[in-house]
C-alpha cells in the first residue's frame, strides 16, 4: 500500500521533504495503533452480539474482520487527504500552478492490483462464511437450500407465517399447531420455513441473526442454532403497509424440556382451532385474492 | 464581445408585448391544459372503469385516475406548446431547430429550447422538489422522536417516507444531468446547443410534471410502499400509488430521453479539436450516466406498466396465486434500481474530479483511468442487482456471484479516489467553497463505500439488510456523495450561469454546518441498524429512543443548514447582485473562457480546441481554444 | 450585450425585497399547512371509555358500508361516545390497569379469515367472549366477519357475522339496534400507559387485493389505536 500512498512520488524536488515517506510512516503508525483497538476494544461491542446463536456469533466475527480489514484503507485515505490539505495548500492570495503531473503507470497498476486482490479476498471470505462456517449464515435461502445443518442433526421445523400485520408460527412436527408466539429449544438446529399470506414481509429474529423474506407463494428456509436461552425480538424488515413498524413480537429460546411442555400446552390450548386450520403446507394461497363480497 | 448581440437566428429573438406573452403558449396554459385534461380523462375513465370488475365497490377508480393523468399530461404539454411545431410541420412550414429563444424573464415560464434556459429551469425545479423532499425528511425525523407513531400516525408516516424517497430519487437522478448537464455540456465541448433541443425541453417539463403528480398522491390517499413500490403491496394500495407509478414512469421516460440527448450531443457535436481525450471529466461522468439512464430507465417503465395493468385491468403479473410472482417486480425494479444508484453517483464523480484540478492547480491525475473507472462502474452496475435480494430466497445459490460483482465495483470506484489523491499530490490547494464540498465528498463517500462492503458480504448482510444500516449507507453515498458534489457544482458554476458573485461567508457557513450535521445525523444510524432497527418503521424498540432523538435533532440542524444555501442564493442572486468576473476561479476549461452570463448562442464562431482542459502548470501552455478561428466550415445559427 | 442583457440593473431594490418577503411568507404558510395536514389529518378524535361500576366500558359497532362521503362503500368500525352518539373513529382512550368491557354490535355478514388461527379467542378475561349471551372460545373461521385484535397485548376476538340473507340489513352508518346484528361482549385488563395499535384480521376490504387495502389500511375504519392513559 505504501507505493500507492505516494502517486507521483518520484517527482520530489530538491530540498523538499519526502512526503511519500512521511505519509507511509503516519499510515503505518495509525494502522498499527488502530487495528488492535478495533479488534480488542471496539470489537466486542460490535453487534450482533455473539452468544445468542451460532449464526449471530459468526456474523459478529465477520463484522469485526471486515472492520479490521477496513482500518488500513480508511487510515490511508484519511492520512493522505489530511496530509495533502495541510501541507499542499496555497498560502496567500496569489494563484500558483502545481507541478503538471498527469499519471504514473506503476502507481496505477499497483493500485489496481492491490484493490483487486483485496476484493477477491473479500469475496472468497464471504463465500466461505456463507457456505461453510454458519450453514447459510441465518439468511433465507429459498426452498432448496444449498448450505444445510451438519449431517445427522434433525432440525426442528418451524413455519413462520407473515400476514398484514402479524407473525404466526406453525410446528408441523406437533400436529401442525399454530401459535401466536415463537419458542424454540436451545442447542438444536431449527429450520424456519418463512412464507406469507399476502404481501412481502421479512422475518427478522434480531438476536438470533436470522433474516428471511416472507414472500407469498414461496418457502424461504433459514437455519439457526440458538446457543443460549433468553428472549429475542421478532421484527418485520420489509415494508408491508400500515402497521409495518408495529409488526413486532418477542420470541424465546428455552431448554429442551421447557420447550416440550410449552408446545404441549399450546397443542391443548389450541386443539379446537387447530382442527379448522388448512393442512400444513409449504405455501398457502388463501382465497379469495380479492374479497368477493 | 459586442458582436454577440448581432448573432441572431431570424425571428427568434424578439421582445414581445406583455399581452402577446400571456396569450401565447406558456406555463399558465400548461397548467390549465393539465387540469382540463385530467378532468376529461377522469370522466372517460369512470365510464370505462365501471365495466371492470376490479373497480366496482372499492370507492377507487384506478382506470379513471390513470386516464386522467395521461390525458392531463398531454393537456399540460399542449398548453406549453409542444404540439405547435409538429402541427406547423404538417402544414408544410419550414423546419427549425429552436423555439422561443428570446430574451426577458418570460422565457423561463414557457417552452424554450435554449439549453441554458432549460438548465436554469431545471435547476429551479430540482431545487424546489429537493427542498420539498427534504422537508418530508424533517417530518419523518419529527415522528421518530417518538418510539410509537404518536406524533404522526402510521399511515401518514408511510406516505411521508414514500414521498421523501421517491421525490429525492426522481429529482436527484435528474439533479445533475438536468441543470448542470444541459447548461454545461454544450459549453464544455464547444457546441451551440444540445443535439435535440425540443427533447431537452420536453424532459424538463416531464420532470416538473412528475414532481407535481407525485405530490398529488397526498390527495389520492397516500401510498404505503416507499420508493421501491414493492408488489403486491402496490397492487393493494389506495389511489396514491397510481400517482407514484405515473410520476415514476414520467421520470423514466424523461431520464431515457435526457440520456439519449446527452450521449448524442457528446458524440456528434464536439467542436473541432475536442478529441475524446480532451473531453472534460465532468462530461465523461454525464456520458456514462446517460448510458445507464438509457439502458435502465426503460426497464422501470416496463415494470410500471405491469403494475398499472395489475391495478386497472386485473392482470396478475405480481400475484403468486394466479401465476405471477412478486419476485418479478423485485427483479425488474432493482435491475433499474441499482444502475439508478450509479445514475446518482457518477455525476458526482464527474463534478468533484472536474473541480479538484482547478483548485489544486494541477492537471487531473490519471485522466484515462478516471474515464475507465466510470465505464467500469457503469458496466458493473448492471450485474449486481440481486444484492438487494440476498435474503429473499430468490436464486440463493447465485449469492456468491452477486457478492463478488458487488465487491468488484469498489475497484473502479477506488480509481476515483486514486485520481483525487494523485491530483492533490504536491498541489497548491485553495480552499474555496466548491473545493471544500469536493473534499468532503471523499470523506463521506469513503464511509459510504466501506459500509457497502459490509452489506455486500452475505453473512454480514443478514443482519444489516433492510435495517437502518442500509439507510445510513445509501445516504452516505447519495447525500454525502451526490448532494455534496451537487453543492460543489452549484457554488462552482453559479457565477458562470448567473454572472453574479455568491457570498463566500454564507457558503462556508453552509459547508461547515452541512458537513458536521450530515455526519452527526447519519453516522449514528449505522448503529441504529446494527442494533436492530428496521427501515421505514414508525415505531421502534424503546431502547433506541435516545439515539433517535439525537439523530432527529441533528437532522433538524442539517435542514437548517440547507436553508443557508437558500438564503445565500436569495441574497447573492436576487438581492445583492454583485457582478462576477468571467473567470473568477481562473479555470482553464472551455466554459470559463466565455463571458458571464453566456450569450444566447454561446460561441460566435465554433471554436477550435487546442488542448485539454487541465493543463495547469504545463510549461508553454496554449489557450484551450481559439474562440475566433479564421476558418470555419460550420454553419452559423444552428 | 444590450439585447442579451439578462439582469437589468434598473430594478428598484425595494420591489425585490418586497417580492422575496412575499414569497417567503407564502412558502412558510404552505409549509405550515403541510405540516398541520400530516400531523392531524387522518387521525380521528379519540372516544373515551365510559366509567361504570369500577370498570371502563367501550361500545362499538361494525357497519358493512359506511354510506357517506368520501368512501361510502367502505366497511368500518364506529364507537359510541359518553353522550351516546356514534362517532366515526377507531381511536379509543381507556384507563390503565382497569377491566375494560367491550360491547360490540356486529352488523356485517361473514367474509372468512385469511389465517384461520385467528378464529381463536385469546387474551380476554377467561379466554372467552359472548355471542348474543352465549360464551365462545373459538369460531368456525368461515363465520368470521371481523376480528378485534390487539397484537401487542395478545388480545384477539373473532366476531361472527350475521347471516348473508338477513331480513333487515344495515345500509348506512350508524346502524340502529332495530337492524339485524350480533351482540358480542368481552372484557380485558388494560395494561400500563402507552399506545397500542389494534386492527381487524378478516380480509374485509371490498375489492382490494387480499382484502387488506382501503379501510383495512386506513386508521378510522378497520385499524386504530388504543390509548391507555
Amino acid at each position: 500500500m505504501s507505493a500507492a500512498a505516494a502517486p507521483g512520488g518520484t517527482g520530489a524536488g530538491f530540498g523538499e521533504p519526502r512526503h511519500g515517506a512521511r505519509i507511509a510512516v503516519a499510515w503505518a503508525i495509525l494502522t498499527v495503533i488502530a487495528v488492535p483497538l478495533v479488534i480488542w476494544v471496539a470489537g466486542p461491542h460490535i453487534p450482533p452480539y455473539s452468544g445468542h446463536s451460532t449464526q449471530s456469533s459468526d456474523q459478529h466475527t465477520v463484522n469485526v474482520v471486515l472492520l479490521t480489514a477496513a482500518v488500513p484503507v480508511i487510515a490511508l485515505i484519511w492520512v493522505y487527504f489530511g496530509y495533502a490539505i495541510s501541507v499542499f495548500r496555497q498560502r496567500g492570495p496569489e494563484i500558483v500552478d502545481g507541478p503538471p503531473l498527469t499519471a504514473d503507470p506503476r502507481i496505477q497498476i499497483t493500485w489496481l492490483v492491490v484493490t483487486s486482490v483485496m476484493v477477491l479476498a473479500l469475496a472468497v471470505y464471504g463465500t466461505i462464511g456463507l457456505y461453510n462456517d454458519s450453514h447459510g449464515a441465518g439468511g433465507g435461502q429459498g426452498p432448496n437450500p444449498l448450505s444445510t445443518p451438519p449431517a445427522g442433526s434433525t432440525p426442528l421445523q418451524v413455519q413462520v407465517i407473515g400476514q398484514q400485520w402479524l407473525w404466526t408460527f406453525r410446528y408441523p412436527g406437533y400436529g401442525g399447531v399454530e401459535t401466536a408466539t415463537l419458542e424454540i429449544p436451545a442447542n438444536r438446529w431449527v429450520a424456519f420455513h418463512v412464507t406469507s399470506l399476502d404481501v412481502d414481509h421479512s422475518f427478522w429474529a434480531y438476536e438470533l441473526g436470522v433474516k428471511a423474506d416472507a414472500i407469498p407463494g414461496s418457502d424461504n428456509v433459514a437455519y439457526v442454532k440458538a446457543t443460549n436461552t433468553g428472549q429475542f425480538q421478532v421484527r418485520c424488515a420489509e415494508l408491508c403497509g400500515l402497521w409495518h413498524g408495529h409488526m413486532n413480537s418477542y420470541g424465546r429460546v428455552v431448554n429442551a424440556g421447557a420447550f416440550s411442555s410449552w408446545i404441549a400446552a399450546r397443542q391443548q390450548q389450541y386443539s379446537a382451532i387447530t382442527k379448522t386450520l388448512p393442512p400444513y403446507s409449504k405455501v398457502y394461497y388463501p382465497d379469495p385474492i380479492r374479497r368477493a363480497g | 464581445m459586442e458582436a454577440h448581440a448581432t448573432l441572431t437566428s431570424p425571428g427568434t429573438i424578439e421582445n414581445r408585448s406583455l399581452r402577446g406573452q400571456v396569450l401565447g403558449f406558456n406555463l399558465i396554459w400548461g397548467v390549465v391544459g393539465g387540469i382540463v385534461g385530467y378532468i376529461v380523462g377522469h370522466w372517460i375513465g369512470t365510464k370505462i372503469g365501471n365495466n371492470i370488475a376490479a373497480q366496482s365497490g372499492s370507492d377507487q377508480d384506478d382506470v379513471a385516475i390513470f386516464l386522467g393523468m395521461l390525458v392531463g399530461t398531454f393537456g399540460f404539454l399542449g398548453g406549453l406548446g409542444f404540439f405547435a411545431y409538429p402541427l406547423q410541420r404538417m402544414r408544410g412550414l419550414p423546419a427549425t431547430l429552436r423555439e422561443r429563444e428570446e430574451i426577458g424573464r418570460w422565457r423561463y415560464f414557457r417552452l424554450c429550447t435554449d439549453h441554458k434556459v432549460v438548465g436554469i429551469q431545471y435547476l429551479v425545479a430540482v431545487l424546489f422538489f429537493f427542498f420539498v423532499a427534504g422537508f418530508n425528511a424533517m417530518m419523518i425525523r419529527g415522528e421518530l422522536t417518538s418510539d410509537n407513531a404518536t406524533v404522526i400516525n402510521s399511515g401518514n408516516y408511510l406516505t411521508l417516507v414514500g414521498l421523501h424517497g421517491t421525490m429525492m430519487l426522481m429529482m436527484m437522478s435528474a439533479g445533475v444531468l438536468g441543470p448542470l448537464g444541459n447548461y454545461l455540456v454544450p459549453l464544455m465541448i464547444g457546441a451551440r446547443r444540445m443535439a435535440f433541443p425540443r427533447i431537452e425541453a420536453l424532459t424538463l417539463w416531464l420532470t416538473v410534471l412528475a414532481g407535481v403528480v407525485l405530490l398529488s398522491a397526498i390527495a389520492l390517499g397516500g401510498f404505503p410502499t416507499g420508493w421501491t413500490g414493492y408488489a403486491p403491496l402496490s397492487d393493494q394500495a389506495r389511489g396514491g400509488i397510481d400517482a407514484y407509478l405515473f410520476s415514476f414512469a414520467l421520470i423514466g421516460i424523461s431520464l431515457a430521453l435526457v440520456g439519449i440527448n446527452v450521449m448524442t450531443t457528446v458524440v456528434t457535436m464536439r467542436a473541432p479539436g475536442m478529441t475524446w481525450n480532451r473531453i472534460p471529466i465532468f462530461v465523461w461522468g454525464l456520458t456514462t450516466t446517460s448510458i445507464l439512464a438509457v439502458l435502465a430507465a426503460p426497464v422501470l417503465a416496463a415494470a410500471i406498466i405491469m403494475a398499472a395493468l395489475d391495478r386497472t385491468a386485473d392482470t396478475s403479473f405480481f400475484l403468486s396465486s394466479q401465476g405471477g410472482s412478486p419476485f418479478l417486480w423485485n427483479n425488474l425494479f432493482w435491475f433499474f434500481g441499482h444502475p439508478e444508484v450509479y445514475i446518482l453517483a457518477l455525476p458526482g464523480f464527474g463534478i468533484v474530479l472536474e473541480i479538484l484540478p482547478v483548485f489544486a492547480r494541477k492537471p487531473l491525475w490519471g485522466y484515462r483511468l478516471a474515464v475507465a473507472g466510470m465505464f467500469g462502474v457503469a458496466l458493473l452496475s448492471f450485474m449486481v442487482w440481486q444484492h438487494h435480494l440476498f435474503v429473499s430466497g430468490i436464486n440463493a445459490n447465485l449469492r456468491p456471484f452477486y457478492m463478488f460483482t458487488t465487491e468488484l465495483i469498489s475497484v473502479p470506484t477506488g480509481l476515483i479516489f486514486l485520481n483525487a489523491m494523485g491530483t492533490l499530490w504536491k498541489a497548491r490547494i485553495r480552499f474555496t467553497v466548491p473545493m471544500l464540498f469536493s473534499l468532503a465528498f471523499f470523506f463521506n463517500f469513503l464511509i459510504g463505500g466501506i459500509s457497502g462492503v459490509f452489506l455486500s458480504d452475505v453473512p454480514s448482510d443478514v443482519t444489516t439488510h433492510g435495517s437502518y444500516f442500509v439507510m445510513a449507507h445509501f445516504h452516505y453515498t447519495i447525500m454525502g456523495g451526490l448532494v455534496f458534489a451537487l453543492m460543489a457544482g452549484l457554488y462552482y458554476w453559479l457565477p458562470k450561469i448567473t454572472g453574479l458573485k455568491m457570498s463566500e461567508r454564507l457558503g462556508k457557513l453552509h459547508f461547515w454546518t452541512m458537513f458536521v450535521f450530515f455526519n452527526t445525523t447519519f453516522f449514528p444510524l449505522f448503529a441504529a441498524g446494527l442494533l436492530g432497527m428496521p427501515r421505514r418503521v414508525s415505531s421502534y424498540n424503546p431502547s433506541l429512543h435516545t439515539l433517535n432523538v439525537f439523530v432527529s435533532v441533528s437532522a433538524f440542524c442539517l435542514g437548517a443548514s440547507m436553508l443557508i444555501l437558500l438564503v445565500n442564493m436569495v441574497w447573492s442572486l436576487i438581492l445583492k447582485r454583485e457582478k462576477e468576473v468571467a473567470n473568477p476561479w481562473e479555470a482553464l476549461s472551455l466554459e470559463w473562457q466565455l463571458p458571464s452570463p453566456v450569450p444566447v448562442y454561446n460561441f460566435e464562431e465554433i471554436p477550435v480546441i487546442n488542448s485539454g482542459p487541465y493543463d495547469y502548470g504545463v510549461p508553454d501552455r496554449v489557450p484551450i481554444a481559439d474562440l475566433e478561428p479564421t476558418v470555419t466550415g460550420t454553419e452559423v445559427g444552428t | 450585450m444590450k439585447v442579451l442583457e439578462v439582469h437589468p440593473e434598473m430594478r428598484v431594490p425595494g420591489r425585490r425585497i418586497f417580492g422575496v418577503g412575499l414569497v417567503s411568507v407564502v412558502a412558510v404558510a404552505l409549509a405550515a399547512a403541510y405540516v398541520f395536514g400530516f400531523l392531524f389529518g387522518g387521525t380521528p378524535a379519540a372516544v373515551s371509555a365510559v366509567h361504570q361500576n369500577g370498570g371502563a366500558h367501550l361500545t362499538l359497532q361494525t357497519v358493512p358500508s359506511y354510506g357517506h362521503a368520501p368512501d361510502p362503500d367502505w366497511v368500518s368500525y364506529l364507537a359510541q361516545d359518553s353522550s351516546g352518539h356514534w362517532q366515526h373513529t377507531t381511536v379509543y382512550r381507556v384507563p390503565a390497569h382497569t377491566l375494560v368491557t367491550v360491547t360490540l354490535y356486529q352488523y356485517d355478514s361473514a367474509t372468512g379469515l385469511r389465517n384461520d388461527f385467528l378464529g381463536q379467542v385469546r387474551g380476554t378475561q377467561g379466554g372467552t367472549a359472548t355471542l348474543n349471551g352465549k360464551t365462545y372460545s373459538s369460531i368456525n373461521p368461515d363465520d368470521a366477519s371481523h376480528t378485534f385484535t390487539v397484537p401487542d397485548l395478545g388480545i384477539s376476538v373473532p366476531l361472527p357475522g350475521v347471516a348473508d340473507d338477513a331480513k333487515n340489513p344495515c345500509a348506512t352508518a350508524p346502524c340502529s339496534l332495530a337492524e339485524t346484528h350480533n351482540t358480542i361482549t368481552f372484557s380485558f385488563m388494560s395494561p400500563g400507559k402507552g399506545t397500542y395499535r389494534w386492527q381487524c384480521f378478516v380480509p374485509c376490504a371490498f375489492a382490494s387485493y387480499f382484502g387488506n387495502g382501503g379501510p383495512m389500511q386506513t386508521i378510522g375504519w378497520m385499524s386504530g389505536e388504543i390509548e391507555v392513559v
